[in-house]
């Protein structure tokens, strides 16, 4: 039995948000209706990618960074087991508490028995991917705790029972109006004379949480990095509820990956260029925080750092896949996706989504659960491009798309594309047989048997009147 | 409790049985050291709507009179000559006497020229973090010696075991179609009092 202790293990079924219900083709088939999604999508990653693009283009070291980042990363999964030891060390010397979680299960019992040993029955929350990870609030509710999500766009979304969307702008997918209705129907003591201006949402949502801020005991944060070689921990914000939540209560509790830890102090001056630069398009985020255990007088005094796997191990395991675990977070490649900026955020059924949760994703949970997320890409390479640690996301897509179980029409349908693509001759054929399809009324239809299965997941783009063989042959 | 952390570690042991080499970590980035610019600081500053006033140490307490009438928080170790007339001092005063204070003032431990970063440190003039969390004005003192270039240079300076809150504006949002909006829970209004020395 000890033999199996240490095989690396896949997040957990039953807990937490890593699958979706539904396959991506058919999540973003439904999902492309929604033009207002689309709208608001395309704007905000417009915007974003245009903001960092210029604060990127004032720093003469970019790529450099870059070049650290990545290999700081690299390095720090080579030496994780010591890292890790190191920061329980630093944090325990330092007046906290760690503890380890081996999947979600693990984790949420943790965090439910510290909140029940503070006698609280509410927690307030920093926007955190690892607690939606694992499900924490759905845990928490079941055990008679209410999570109040603090960052505005995490409390749009909680209120109005729904779920994120993007990772920086989780609530982009609503609109002011949207956002008002759901503070009028759900937000205790609100003006009902609330206008839709976004200050004056801004606004009600001050009012409303700072006297929980401020009667709360109990806060859960994550980690925006780890350092091994002191014991602290560094949370990046915009809002100021981070601050709050790391400051006012007596007991924080941090759930953090066991990836985000980094070996030493100086390697932060490097994640805090690239972050902001990359996530907001800002030279620096409004608040970062930095605490190292307790501080005697200032702060909570009380502090547990949960290190979590829930799938981490399988991902590390795989020797290519394992530079996911890179990932900052700071959802560059979701900008400049084009798949992404049309299917949305749900589509992904997890809570990674874009071109880092298409790679993350089925590696947490094993390829089985999510098998379609490694199709979800063009293989444009933006990706790559934008990515602040250098993660070659194309490449770890090719690679998972060679794991994946195909579906048997899909794979006939590809074998049947790639005989097809192989013979020049008949692929012209077939191009010409076509467009004469679509003269005779397919069009809008998808290609035939045994090809449909490649369409039913994508749009077949129109067919040029003239094949590019016709008129080259023609000219 | 041990049981899982066995449990992960001896995964992630497993995981990396093919014990990869870690590449050697480039440092070819602009390291720490360059000359700071106070025109970047405060070109940065009023980038994202702090109001920067340049006076000298004799001012402050005018300046920040002239700016709120009602309660100042200080810290303890804050200078005599800084602290407004009525200024409050936190001697581990309650939250809801903070939280009903007007402005706070502080000093800072250091400024980052290149993103108009203001680093507190907790030391006896900057106080506690929960006086620059509560009152809806911080006023910050910042000296010109205390102004390094770029984040390289700020890390070199800091004690890391202290409590850090690196200040870059006012809190702000873009959860609302991406609107910017200017505090949602910490202060609104950033004043850096920049001393010409
Ligand atoms: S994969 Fe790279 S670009 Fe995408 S969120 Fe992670 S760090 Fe950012």
């Amino acid at each position: 039995m000890t033999t199996f202790l240490g095989m690396p293990a896949t997040a957990p079924r039953g807990v937490g948000n890593l699958r979706g219900e539904q396959t991506f083709p058919e999540a973003a088939h439904e999902a492309l209706a929604n033009s207002q999604m689309r709208r608001n999508l395309r704007h905000a990653t417009t915007t974003i990618r245009g903001k960092s693009g210029k604060v990127i283009a004032e720093l003469p070291d970019w790529q450099a960074l870059r070049d650290a980042g990545s290999a700081i990363k690299a390095d720090v999964m080579s030496r994780l087991p010591d890292l890790l030891l190191e920061l329980e060390q630093k944090v325990t010397d330092a007046g906290g508490v760690v503890h380890w979680a081996a999947d979600a299960n693990e984790a949420n019992a943790i965090v439910t028995r510290l909140v029940r040993e503070t006698g609280s029955d509410r927690v307030i929350k920093v926007k955190s991917m690892a607690t939606q990870e694992i499900g924490l609030n759905e845990a928490l509710e079941e055990a008679g705790i209410a999570p109040v999500e603090t960052d505005l766009a995490e409390l749009i979304v909680q209120l109005g029972h729904d779920k994120p969307s993007h990772i920086l702008v989780p609530a982009i997918h609503r609109n002011r109006s949207e956002i008002r209705e759901i503070f009028l129907r759900e937000m205790p003591g609100v003006d009902p004379a609330l206008t839709d201006d976004p200050p004056v949402l801004a606004a009600a949502a001050r009012k409303y949480l700072r006297e929980t801020f401020l009667s709360t005991k109990v806060a859960v944060s994550g980690a925006n990095f780890a350092v091994a070689e002191t014991g602290t921990l560094a949370v990046v914000e915009s809002e100021g509820n981070g601050r709050m939540c790391l400051t006012l209560p007596d007991t924080l509790i941090t759930v953090m990956g066991i990836e985000k830890v980094v070996p030493t102090w100086q390697d932060l001056e490097v994640f805090l260029q690239l972050l902001p630069r990359a996530s907001t398009g800002e030279r620096m985020n409004p608040y970062t925080t930095m605490w190292t255990g307790v501080t005697p007088g200032d702060g909570p005094q009380n502090f547990h750092l949960i290190l979590l796997d829930n799938g981490r191990s399988a991902v590390l395991a795989d020797e290519v896949g394992r530079s996911a675990l890179h990932c900052i977070r700071c959802s560059a490649c979701l900008n400049v996706c084009p798949v992404y900026e049309r299917a949305g955020g749900h589509s992904y059924g997890s809570v990674y989504p874009g071109p880092i949760g298409a790679v993350l994703s089925p590696q947490l949970t094993g390829i089985e659960d999510n098998a379609s997320l490694p199709y979800a890409s063009s293989l444009c390479g933006a990706c790559f491009d934008a990515c602040p640690v250098k993660i070659d996301i194309p490449s770890l897509l090719v690679h998972l798309r060679d794991k994946a179980p195909h579906p048997r029409s899909e794979r006939a349908a590809m074998a049947a594309a790639a005989w097809l693509m192989d013979k020049p001759k008949m692929y012209a054929s077939a191009q010409r047989a076509a467009k004469l399809a679509r003269i005779a009324g397919r069009r809008g239809r998808g290609l035939p048997p045994p090809l449909s299965g490649w369409t039913a997941g994508r749009d077949l783009p129109e067919f040029p009147s003239q094949t590019f063989r016709d008129w080259w042959a023609a000219r | 409790m041990s049981a899982a952390r066995d449990l992960v570690l001896g995964r992630i042991r497993t995981a990396l049985r093919d014990a990869p080499v870690a590449p050697d970590v480039p440092r070819d980035y602009r390291p720490a050291g360059r000359p700071a610019s106070l025109e970047t600081l405060i070109d940065r500053l009023v980038d994202y709507k702090a109001v920067v006033h340049r006076i000298s140490e004799e001012d402050i307490a005018a300046t920040v009179s002239g700016l709120v009438s009602g309660t100042v928080v200080v810290p303890p170790g804050l200078p005599p000559a800084w602290r407004p007339a009525g200024a409050l001092q936190d001697d581990g005063l309650p939250q809801d006497r903070i939280a009903a204070a007007d402005a706070v003032l502080t000093a800072a431990a250091v400024a980052v020229a290149e993103t108009g970063t203001i680093v507190l440190d907790g030391s006896p003039d900057q106080g506690r973090r929960i006086i620059t969390l509560l009152p809806d004005v911080h006023f910050c003192v910042l000296r010109a010696a205390q102004v390094v270039a770029a984040v390289p240079d700020a890390i070199a300076r800091l004690e890391p075991r202290r409590p850090l809150t690196w200040i870059s504006g006012p809190s702000a949002t873009s959860d609302i179609e991406l609107n910017r909006v200017e505090g949602v829970h910490g202060p609104r209004h950033l004043h850096v009092l920049l001393l010409a020395e």
